[in-house]
């Protein structure tokens, strides 16, 4: 929905395009460099010992075997790492506190998960670094342990760590538990709502944890200069991120460590934390030559990610009508081994769709053994949608009403004021859910054997820290110099927006990303942030850049620089008293010398104003009572997704998406034995 | 681990390179050749990011040794525009926006081109078919397939007698 002061569609030039993202040719050549595909000179092979038990405390670690073995440079254990090293990093979808991080790259102690890293070995080979690693020994004392949420919760549970202490409950319990915090959210008078309701649904819904699964396994290269100051080359959501947990857990000051980011093949939230960088670079520092790390397939789905499962109780109050008056619920979050499940974003998001007077909110934050989730898709909000999602199509069934018109009765309208504090605006959802009723795949009749679901999503969308930069070439050509990791081709949005404010062909402007030593910082590539936020720091460096060229001109042409306009990539003198022909980027850039030098801006800001997005979708399914097979037959989704600065990569978000919901609605699961 | 001189032919061109133990055909190609183009993504044959064609037909360059590369001609993503334009099916890929994040796309490109070079003119179903042994998290298939459909109608077009 226009937020009234964009331009319209018509005014824009090059956003609203589909041109060919500025790194296509590299992708579809092979000559890309993803994590993996860095070769050092004398560089080790690294691998990783891992624990095969899901909890047991760690009795001793006799690496000398390893280490002598001929070939062997380097091993490490988790006693390599600054246990001191305190604090919280903010990871773009959370804060995240180093000290866990460091324990969950190389255990401290214990190993909490079948999977996590114990020790580290760095050989000339990956066949004599796997041949070390046998040679490690380690003692264990397994200990009990404890896969299931509910089961986690129970009073008499095996314990993941015995100084964690539920947080948000007063007073502050003094026996140590599973539970790492526990959230309240709400507003009115819920019991109330519910003693007048006029209908009541309720139900139990659960969810499977499952992983992000991009194709490309976590890999790095570290390289410890003697000096102190050292480079790591890694596929990651983030490398100011990447570099703050690193230096933290090795304890460098940041700007000895430079970090540089290669594609990344896919992340979706979970490459937003390290697992092998500190190891990578423990490794380097110990041999003295760089060392790579990746993972295997099932190191990743062992030891990395995945999302949260769930449990949650929910109770809907409404009228005859169909006005939901209430709601009641209860959210239970896997967060795996360490604290840090997204429960207070389900909690936030749950019923972010719905103008609901009387709410009440709790959820349980919960360790057990498995590994520690990371963000995934709109992190917290995938889950609580399911349940709430669920609750309505009953209260629907129950009502016998139409679940589209039931939602469009209930969705927020701007100026509802949200759960979680915030006032909503640019909302789109009604007109959605409206455009979605009226489309012919809601009026297609089903076959037998089929049947059709309808459910809303949000997600915030957020802004955050995030800088860029704009330089002119001499010949007037222009490179966009940007600090997030290009996941899904934000180097065409962000090349495109350069374009539109500086009035050149797309062809004209390049783009690139910067390791942390060539740009200002940066949050990570996530929570839906980088188009919105890292764009805005592009347009604004653009829009320096326009300034100055006017400023050019003016001198130039000795007139006064608000009588110049920049139009389609041109200055234009708008002094009836000067008789001059417009001077074009070109020629602006390539006297730029003579003019006050190079051409070029770089804008560092906190972005702020993000508008929240509304998703609806509607799938038909089609069931084989007898085999339970089930293929979906139809699928439409809506959503509110703002300005389209590139329409064919917003449409492949929803249409990955859509596929990602399919999975791991019928597909995807964690199974322990 | 004994290693064994191994001739090939990679891309049109002559190869040889010393491999052996356990290495894997995608191994020799990244880690001896430095043709880092083809993919891991699960090394179990699974996901086809490694997709090669080995005298013609389409491997997961994951499950096959590297010694058994012995006198085949292999193509990998490197010789697919062979030095000069673009296979119109990695034009129609960049068209198509057929890639997000672009890991599987190499793997992707050389089962689409095996899939035409024995079939120029398949239907959405068989395209479907023949690409179900390459995962893409990011895109869920649906411009990769409009770009494959493309691709095939455009070097159809291209081979036509004129």
């Amino acid at each position: 929905m226009s937020d009234g002061n964009q331009p319209t569609a018509k005014d824009l030039k090059v956003v609203g395009q589909r041109p060919v993202r500025p790194d296509g040719v590299d992708k579809v050549t092979g000559r890309a460099m993803f994590g993996a595909d860095f070769h050092l000179p004398g560089m080790l092979a690294g691998r990783i010992k891992r624990s095969p038990h899901a909890h047991a405390r760690i009795v001793s670690i006799d690496t000398k075997a390893a280490e002598a073995l001929p070939g062997v440079k380097a091993v490490v254990t988790g006693a390599d790492f600054d246990l001191n090293a305190g604090g919280e990093v903010e990871a773009g979808e959370g804060a995240t506190a180093v000290k866990e991080v460091a324990a969950n790259c190389l255990a401290q102690g214990k190993a909490l998960y079948q999977g996590h890293a114990i020790a580290a070995v760095a050989a000339i080979s990956p066949e004599i670094a796997a041949e070390a690693l046998d040679l490690i020994e380690i003692a264990y004392e397994v200990l009990p342990h404890v896969i299931e949420v509910e089961d986690a919760m129970a009073e008499n549970a095996p314990v993941l760590h015995d100084d964690l202490f539920t947080k948000g409950v007063k007073p502050t319990p003094t026996k140590a538990s599973n539970v790492a915090m526990k959230t309240v959210m709400g507003r009115g008078d819920v019991p109330g709502a519910f003693a007048a309701a006029e209908v009541v649904v309720e139900g139990r819904y659960t969810t499977a944890a499952v992983h992000q699964g991009y194709i490309e396994p976590h890999a790095c290269v570290a390289s410890w200069g003697a000096d102190g100051q050292s480079v790591i080359w890694c596929s990651s959501q983030g490398q100011f991120l990447v570099r703050a947990l690193t230096s933290k857990i090795l304890g460098l000051p940041l700007s000895d460590l430079k970090v540089i980011p290669a594609e990344i093949g896919g992340g979706f939230g979970g490459k937003t934390t390290v697992y092998l960088e500190p190891v990578a670079l423990a490794l380097s520092q110990k041999s003295g030559r760089p060392v790579k790390l990746v993972m295997s397939r099932e190191e990743v789905f062992l030891a990395s990610g995945p999302t949260s499962g769930a449990v949650m109780d929910i109770r809907l109050a409404a009228t005859k009508a169909g006005k939901i008056t209430a709601a009641d619920m209860t959210l239970r979050y896997q967060a795996g081994a360490f604290p840090g499940s997204p429960v207070h974003l389900g909690c936030m998001t749950a019923f972010a769709c719905y103008d609901v007077e009387n709410l009440a909110l709790v959820g349980y934050d919960v360790v057990s053994n498995r590994p520690k989730v990371a963000a995934y898709r709109a992190p917290g909000a995938p889950m609580a949608a399911f349940a709430v999602e669920s609750a309505i199509d009953d209260l629907a069934l129950k009502l016998n009403m139409d679940p589209i018109d039931l939602r469009i009765l209930n969705a927020v309208r701007d100026g509802v004021k949200t759960v979680y504090g915030a006032t909503v605006r640019c909302s789109a959802l009604v007109d959605m859910l409206e455009q979605l009723k009226a489309h012919p795949h809601y009026q297609t009749p089903l076959a037998k054997g089929q049947a059709r679901g309808v459910a809303a999503g949000f997600w915030f969308n957020i802004g955050g820290e995030s800088s860029a930069a704009v330089h002119v070439d001499e010949d007037g050509g222009v490179t966009v110099v940007s600090s997030n990791p290009d996941i899904g081709g934000s180097r065409a949005s962000m090349a495109m927006m350069a374009a539109e404010v500086l009035g050149l062909p797309i062809e004209k402007v390049r783009a690139t990303v910067a390791d942390t030593t060539s740009i200002g910082f940066s949050g990570s590539t996530g929570g839906s942030r980088v188009t919105f936020a890292t764009g805005m720091a592009v347009c604004q460096a653009a829009e320096k850049v326009v300034e100055d060229l006017k400023g050019r001109a003016a001198q130039t042409w000795e007139c006064d620089p608000k009588l110049v306009e920049w139009r389609d990539g041109s200055a234009v003198c708008l002094d009836p008293a000067k008789d001059v022909k417009p001077l074009s980027m070109k020629a602006l850039a390539s006297k730029s010398a003579k003019t006050g030098g190079p051409l070029a801006s770089e804008v560092s800001i906190n972005a702020q104003g993000a508008a929240a997005g509304y998703g609806a979708h509607i799938c038909d399914l089609e069931i084989d009572p007898e085999t339970g097979r089930t293929t979906v037959v139809r699928y439409t989704a809506a959503q509110d997704v703002g300005r389209a600065i590139h329409p064919s990569y917003v449409e492949g978000q929803l249409q990955g998406g859509a596929a990602q919901g399919i999975g791991w609605a019928l597909n995807e699961e964690y199974v322990y034995g | 681990m004994s290693r064994v001189r191994i001739s090939t032919t990679v891309n049109g061109e002559p190869m040889e390179f010393l491999g052996g133990g356990g290495q894997s055909l995608l191994d020799a190609l990244r880690d001896e050749l430095r043709l880092t183009g083809s993919k891991e993504g699960c090394g179990t044959g699974d996901c086809g990011a490694c997709s090669v064609i080995v005298d013609g037909r389409l491997v997961c360059s994951c499950l096959m040794l590297a010694p058994e590369a012995e006198g085949k001609r292999i193509e990998t993503i490197e010789g697919m525009a062979e030095g000069g334009p673009l296979h119109p099916l990695q034009r129609q890929f960049l068209e198509h926006a057929a890639l997000q994040c672009g890991f599987c796309t190499p793997g992707l490109l050389m089962a689409s081109k095996a899939l035409l070079d024995r079939n120029p003119d398949p239907s959405e179903t068989e395209v479907r078919y023949w690409l179900a042994g390459n995962m893409c998290r990011c895109t869920g298939y649906d411009k990769v397939v409009r770009a494959v459909l493309d691709a095939a109608a455009e070097l159809r077009q291209a081979e036509r007698p004129r």
